[in-house]
């Protein structure tokens, strides 16, 4: 079984992908700016509307399928990847995305999250991550900094909070990448990636929340410091950052510390590799946080493997060939009988 | 005590000179600790006594612990089955023969033994430390507190150990054979034929191990034997064969047939079935059933929890699959927000309840059937969903196919209520022919229906909307969980809007015309008393009324299958009686639907102990009204002080 084909065909353009509906996010709103790239990603690919499907589940990020004019299923809190793994088993050929938030996707729907990832179903996960819970305005979210005041916590969450792409990683997921809504070129670039990905990519998205949490990354975005606050990953390149790109990262034993390219060489440094086998270092690398280390942005792992799908319905065929198609009267009837006359 | 040596299979009627007593019913339990191997003794007398043509009705009955301590109360198992050359309903009120293999079983299920019934009891096992377990002071065997039964002793370990040794397994694994034994025992004394437990035994050991497969051979003839040629017994039984409808007949559990109706529907119906589920007694079988059956275009997605498993269905209805989940009481608590999806999505999704004793995780491998109002209402906002419940376990086939054919037909999530007794109990079953099963109609939408653009809440003169299936082009449209305005299917938080579409599923689920009978009736139309009841209870409620109306009594009963909605013409019949009376497995809910809808003053009979009426417990219940009584079901003399009396 294969996903639908993915080729350009210049006649779609990203309006062609909205639907007829008014956008109801406020304005300003991180959003705006998924939207339109994933539109954009989707027209550059020549995506199939009919075969594509936007699937959600409760919260601000969750009413993105309402303005995609394709197939879309706005669920219920933190189910989104149960309904796209039931879908997707029955209908392999469809492309299949999952828009959710750090309150939907790691709060009340972490469980499901970790069970697509394992799976390796082969749907794209969308995170949209503003660290706070926008639709029910404004408490803190499984991703708020520890001691984060909001309306549900007046002293300062006590919470510490969770790092999206370490569940990720943790869960052996075969594509993981991190963006920002406000570099719509990077972004558009990740987006593609992930959607030429076999198997379960999984995007966290750094997005602004203007009204509840405004700022939240503007260390990662404002231009005056995100070339020292972020670092960009490129496959089988070092580490390096900063304006005058003079900052590395280097691995003293499995700690990676910053150090300066003055006294190190760029030999010396960690090298991307989002190919590797073992997670290891990307999981690492999913544990760096400003301010003690730049945030890496890009795609931290993408490696090959067997999708669910594909494993479930090998199983069907091994099954048909040994036993040949099932009949329904043989079943029904069963191996011990008897005749009354 | 001398072994008999043994020898080739015998024949039904060997030479013996005790007498041979017809009978037209008997009931035998077999009980020993959980790890004795009970429910497969019981399950290998229940298909033999099906295939030499008897009727069946069987009651497994086993602990929550898969091994509890051993020898203790707690870990008693036991499996019963009534055979007979009538027709019957219920797997018997009074056991004829109880098999015990320890003091625990024996005095767990003494109780149920009819006076003057056969004790065949394994001596071996009553040794001081296992009276000290089950809680006797005194052993039951020596101290005439038995005097009322026919005590067969039979050294069952010993001779057991014997006649399994030149098989070469361990002492151990020569232990697990004595189920075999105890069997061969109940096989001569019923003069069941040995021939398909030898083929079982064949079938089921020889391959892996072939001293597993003889030993067990061995134990099965020396049982049969040992009865045959010692005088334990002064007379032995023959119960006819049954005269059912002429036809072939399989014998059949309520789980397995939701299985096979299932896939039975998915043909049908031309689609692929995907059964989603999690892990949960007494529904797993159904599970275990579907994911053998992977060449019959069946998907199975064994969810990471009960509500995944309802998502995923949702996901694949919407994919145009025939979508099912299954569970419990606890399960169906979980599932309760995405069903409400499903409702508001109007998608057709299979939920099967196999209900247990209740609330939480209650008594999970014992029947009850207290999740009737949970099916009904137990949903946020006003959230109807249809409700089947099967009455035995072979009407489970026809009910998951009725399910199936409503939820499609009228675009909505069912729920099919079945129980613990009904799943795990067997019955014969008239095999239908697959050619002559309704068809189920699917029918997606392929274009546009207003004016060139796709309404996906355009419905149809069911109240059904279209089933429009991703990768169709042109019907590209998006469904969820809020308020959906008539018609476009567009969210909508118009009140006005809301109200009709309220009042739209509403009509849709109270119009639903049944996919097979609403009720299976007995007796006459009109009278003095009508028995209403639903589910499981159909055989005990249907043998009471034929029992009180051979004593006279002006009774009938009507046996729901359709709980929502409720038959069109209920009201109609239950007002031609003039006095109503409800039993049920739980604390009156049917009864307070029948009272709230009909304004009736049904009379309740209540029992909530885990297990099915008896058919004595009814008749006795009416008796008592038709005394001006209640219609209470007396306790039973065993009382959880004494469950936990042992180790």
């Amino acid at each position: 079984m294969s996903v639908a084909p993915i080729q350009p065909l210049s006649v779609l353009k990203p309006s062609d992908y909205a639907s007829d509906q008014e956008v109801r996010w406020c304005p300003g709103c991180g959003d705006y700016s998924i939207l339109a790239q994933i539109k954009k990603v989707l027209a550059k690919l020549g995506v199939d509307r009919s075969k594509t499907v936007f699937v959600s589940g409760i919260g601000c990020s969750s009413r993105f399928p309402y303005y995609m004019n394709t197939y879309g299923f706005h669920g219920i809190h933190g189910r989104a990847p149960t309904i796209a793994t039931g879908l997707k088993l029955v209908r392999p050929e469809l492309n299949i995305w999952i828009a959710t938030g750090d309150g939907d996707g790691l709060s009340i729907g972490g469980n499901h999250l970790m069970h697509i990832i394992r799976r390796n179903v082969d749907v794209k996960i969308l995170l949209f991550n503003n660290r706070i819970y926008g639709l029910t305005k404004g408490q803190y979210s499984p991703t708020s900094e520890h001691g984060k005041r909001t309306k549900s916590s007046p002293m300062g969450a006590p919470d510490y909070p969770i790092r999206p792409l370490s569940i990720a990683i943790g869960a052996e997921a075969s594509f993981v990448a991190r963006a920002l809504d406000m570099d719509p070129k990077h972004l558009e670039y990740v987006l593609e990636r992930a959607a030429k990905h076999v198997g379960t990519a999984f995007v966290e998205i750094y997005q602004n929340c203007n009204i509840f949490n405004d700022g939240a990354f503007s260390y990662a975005t404002d231009k005056e410091t995100r070339s020292d606050t972020t670092l960009q990953l490129e496959h089988g390149k070092p580490l390096i950052f900063g304006k005058d790109r003079d900052k590395g990262i280097r691995l003293n034993g499995m700690t990676p510390e910053v150090v300066s390219l003055k006294n190190v060489k760029q030999d010396d440094l960690l090298i991307h590799d989002e190919k590797a086998p073992d997670p290891t270092l990307a999981f690492l690398l999913s544990r760096m946080r400003y301010p003690e280390f730049p945030e890496p942005l890009g795609v931290f792992r993408a490696v090959e493997a067997q999708r669910y799908v594909d494993n479930v319905r090998q199983q069907h065929e091994e099954a048909v060939a040994r036993r040949g198609q099932g009949d329904l009267q043989a079943l029904i009837t069963g191996s011990d009988t008897w005749t009354v006359s | 005590m001398n072994m008999p040596s043994p020898v080739e299979p015998p024949q039904r009627s060997s030479g013996n000179t005790r007498p041979l007593v017809k009978l037209t019913a008997a009931t035998v339990r077999f009980a020993g600790d959980s790890g004795d191997g009970m429910q497969l003794a019981g399950t290998q007398f229940t298909d033999t006594s099906a295939l030499v043509g008897n009727d069946i009705s069987t009651l497994p009955d086993f602990p929550a612990e898969i091994r509890a301590p051993a020898g203790t109360l707690a870990g008693v198992s036991g499996y019963q089955i009534q055979f007979s050359s009538t027709d019957i309903f219920t797997p018997g009120d009074d056991v004829d023969a109880l098999v015990a293999m320890n003091p625990a079983a024996l005095r767990m299920n003494l109780s149920a033994v009819r006076k003057g019934g056969i004790l065949i009891i394994n001596e071996d096992a009553f040794g001081p430390n296992d009276l000290r377990k089950a809680g006797y002071e005194t052993n039951p065997l020596e101290d005439n507190s038995l005097a009322g039964y026919r005590v067969v002793r039979v050294p069952i370990d010993k001779l057991n150990a014997a006649a399994v040794k030149e098989s070469g397994l361990t002492v151990k694994q020569a232990d697990r054979c004595k189920n075999f034994f105890a069997l061969g025992v109940v096989y001569w004394l019923y003069g069941r034929p040995l021939e398909p437990t030898l083929k079982y035994i064949q079938e089921k050991f020889a391959k892996k191990s072939p001293a597993v497969a003889q030993a067990n051979t061995l134990a099965l003839k020396a049982g049969y034997n040992f009865a045959e040629t010692t005088e334990l017994f002064h007379e032995h039984y023959q119960v006819e064969r049954a005269k059912l409808l002429p036809g072939t007949y399989r014998k059949i559990t309520g789980n397995e047939a939701v299985v096979i109706g299932m896939v039975a529907a998915a043909r049908l119906a031309g689609r692929e079935l995907f059964y989603a589920s999690y892990p949960i007694t007494p529904a797993s079988d159904i599970l275990h059933g579907l994911a053998e059956l992977k060449n019959f275009e069946v998907i199975t997605f064994q969810a990471e929890d009960e509500i995944a498993a309802m998502g995923a269905a949702i996901g694949a209805a919407f994919g145009g699959a025939l979508a099912a989940t299954g569970t419990s009481g606890p399960g169906l608590a979980l599932k309760s927000e995405a069903i409400g999806l499903a409702v508001m999505t109007e998608l057709p999704v299979v939920i099967v309840d196999v209900q247990r004793g209740g609330p939480s995780t209650g008594l999970p491998t014992k029947t009850e059937q207290a999740d009737l109002l949970q099916a009904m209402f137990g949903r946020n906002g006003e959230c109807p969903v249809p409700i089947i419940a099967a009455a035995s376990p072979a009407d489970c086939f026809a009910a998951t196919i009725e399910a199936f054919s409503v939820a499609v037909r009228y675009m909505t999530p069912v729920l099919l209520l079945t129980d613990g007794y009904v799943a795990n109990s067997a019955e014969p079953w008239l095999i239908p022919d697959a050619g002559r099963l309704p068809r189920i109609s699917v029918e997606y939408a392929t274009k546009p229906n207003e004016d060139g653009r796709f309404m996906p809440y355009k419905r149809n003169a069911d109240g059904a909307r279209p089933w429009a299936v991703p990768g169709t082009p042109g019907l590209e449209h998006r469904i969820g969980g809020l308020e959906k305005q008539d018609v476009t299917g567009n969210v909508s938080y118009d009140p006005s809007n809301h109200e009709i579409m309220v009042n739209l599923r509403a009509r849709k689920v109270a119009g639903i015309q049944p996919a097979g009978p609403p009720y299976l009736w007995t007796g006459p139309d009109k009278g003095d008393l009508l028995l209403v009841g639903w589910g499981g209870t159909f055989g005990a409620i249907k043998a009471a009324t034929l029992e009180l109306r051979k004593q006279g009594v002006d009774v009938a009963a009507c046996h729901l299958r359709y709980l929502n909605p409720l038959p069109a013409d209920l009201e109609r019949l239950i007002k031609r009686f003039r006095r109503i009376i409800v039993p049920e497995l739980n604390l009156g809910q049917l009864r307070l639907l029948l009272r709230a809808r009909y304004l009736v003053d049904a009379i309740g009979m209540n029992k909530v102990r885990g297990q099915p009426f008896t058919v004595g417990e009814i008749v006795g219940g009416v008796r008592s009204v038709l005394e001006g009584g209640t219609a209470r079901i007396e306790q039973e003399q065993v009382t959880e002080v004494e469950i936990h009396a042992g180790g």
